[in-house]
């Protein structure tokens, strides 16, 4: 079955922990706009990556990381374009100039180069075509990718966190009552005063998100600052009773409530 | 005559409707519109503004209540009125919609807020070619191993009965652990 979507809505270090995660072995292939890239992966490690047309081939990698030096690489080019990316390591090897570990390192930190980039892309189809490998002649690295997920997911934790002390917006604000706090000895920003000039318990901050014309993640994040600066906290909208203890059975009695549940599943068991 | 009531929740379009026509011997009392967004009218032409509502009568003293919330965000202030004295609930997710998931994770965190009730996360259109793997779903929305996440088609009514089923099984555990008022 496909896995696709878009990074809009599953970002790429999620699908890096779905990979992880399920050990899986296929190429990711991201379309963001103006730019594609490919992500390969075996039983959940990263082997290989690529963007768009860039010269991703074991000559360029080791020119970039200058394991190799302009004129080694002039002659590659001009007489090698022929060989495989295995034969040229072996060659390269064989000949003294790299040996078997750096050669990989290279290509390991190429391809963590390029997975690096995919974090910045937000926007994107993606697909995973499952058991779908790099080409044969390519040298595949090895690479776990609890590293990578966590490099990605310090860009997704300010989100979270934010979620996390702020989980709904249809709460309000107050200020509190902290003798001597005076708001106009604080600096604020521009925006953090358009938010504060809302305050009310009678306003929620999702109302105060729509006035103020700020997506959520901006409204949370003045929202956040005042709440660690002990300037407000969090209220139910004045006006709105609190949930007050609603019982799901109609009986109190543990053996009536048991009886009823299994009524209710030979009930549907007999539909 | 005693009444219990579960809800069936989850994002715009996932299935909630068709879930509930499928098990209740009444005709779903609907308040389905038609969709006003340009965008999720390509997705479906009507939907549920303030709840479905369908039925199962048990016995001639017991009688199960099945309400399926609104999808649209903007009709959220319906879920806590919906959730109130609910026995559990069930979230339908649209396995063709990853672009959904996150609002699932979200909706379920909301209602297991509202109450703390046993819940079991439903993978519908598990028929469909572009249809995510159930496992593939319960990564994207964070489930926890233990979490019930089932394949399901709202459409098939033996779909249907058996995550009711699992949805029960689950209030009968939590009430033998005592974790159940």
């Amino acid at each position: 079955m496909a896995l696709r979507g878009n990074l809009r809505d599953i970002s790429f270090t999620q699908i890096l922990n779905l990979v992880n995660l399920a050990h899986k072995t296929g190429t990711l292939i991201l379309e963001s706009p103006g730019e594609t890239a490919q992500v390969s992966f075996r039983e959940g490690k990263l082997t290989f990556a690529q963007v768009g047309n860039e010269s991703n081939n074991l000559a360029s990698v080791l020119n970039k990381t200058k394991k190799i030096s302009a004129a080694q690489y002039r002659a590659i080019v001009q007489h090698g374009s022929n060989i495989s990316d295995k034969e040229l390591g072996l060659m390269l090897i064989n000949a003294g100039i790299i040996s078997k570990d750096e050669i990989l390192l290279s290509l390991q930190q190429n391809c963590t180069d390029i997975v690096h980039r995919m974090f910045t892309w937000v926007e994107g189809l993606f697909r995973f075509e499952n058991d779908m490998l790099p080409p044969e002649d390519r040298i595949n690295v090895r690479l776990d990718l609890e590293n990578l997920i966590i490099e990605g997911s310090r860009q997704l934790r300010e989100w979270e966190l934010l979620q996390d002390e702020i989980p709904s917006l249809e709460m309000a604000l107050k200020f509190t009552d902290r003798p001597g706090a005076d708001m106009k000895k604080i600096n604020l920003s521009v925006e953090e005063w358009r938010v504060v000039s809302y305050i009310t318990p009678k306003n929620t901050m999702q109302q105060i998100a729509s006035v103020t014309k700020m997506n959520d993640i901006e409204v949370r994040r003045i929202i956040f600052g005042l709440l660690q600066a002990g300037l407000v906290e969090i209220v139910r909208p004045s006006g709105q009773p609190a949930v007050g203890v609603i019982h799901s059975f109609p009986t109190e009695h543990k053996e009536e409530q048991l009886s009823l549940v299994n009524r209710l599943i030979n009930r549907i068991r007999s539909l | 005559m005693q009444t219990v009531k579960m809800v069936v929740t989850g994002p715009f379009n996932a299935g909630k409707t068709e879930f509930i026509r499928s098990v209740s011997e009444i005709d779903v009392v609907s308040t389905e519109r038609k969709v006003s967004s340009i965008g999720e009218r390509e997705v479906k032409e009507s939907t549920t503004v303030a709840m479905d509502f369908g039925r199962i009568t048990v016995d001639d003293d017991l009688v199960l209540y099945l309400f399926g919330t609104p999808g649209q965000k903007r009709f959220d202030f319906m879920w806590e009125i919906l959730s109130e004295g609910m026995l559990g609930f069930i979230v339908i997710v649209d396995s063709n919609r990853p672009e959904t998931f996150r609002e699932a994770r979200s909706i379920l965190e909301t209602f297991r807020a509202y109450a703390p009730t046993p819940y079991v996360v439903a993978a519908n259109k598990q028929d469909k070619n572009d249809a995510w793997e159930v496992e593939d779903i319960r990564h994207a929305l964070r489930l926890d191993p233990n979490i019930k996440l089932l394949p399901c088609l709202a459409t098939n009514r033996d779909s249907v009965k058996k995550i009711l089923l699992e949805l029960l099984y689950s209030i009968l555990v939590e009430m033998e652990d005592g974790k159940f008022k």
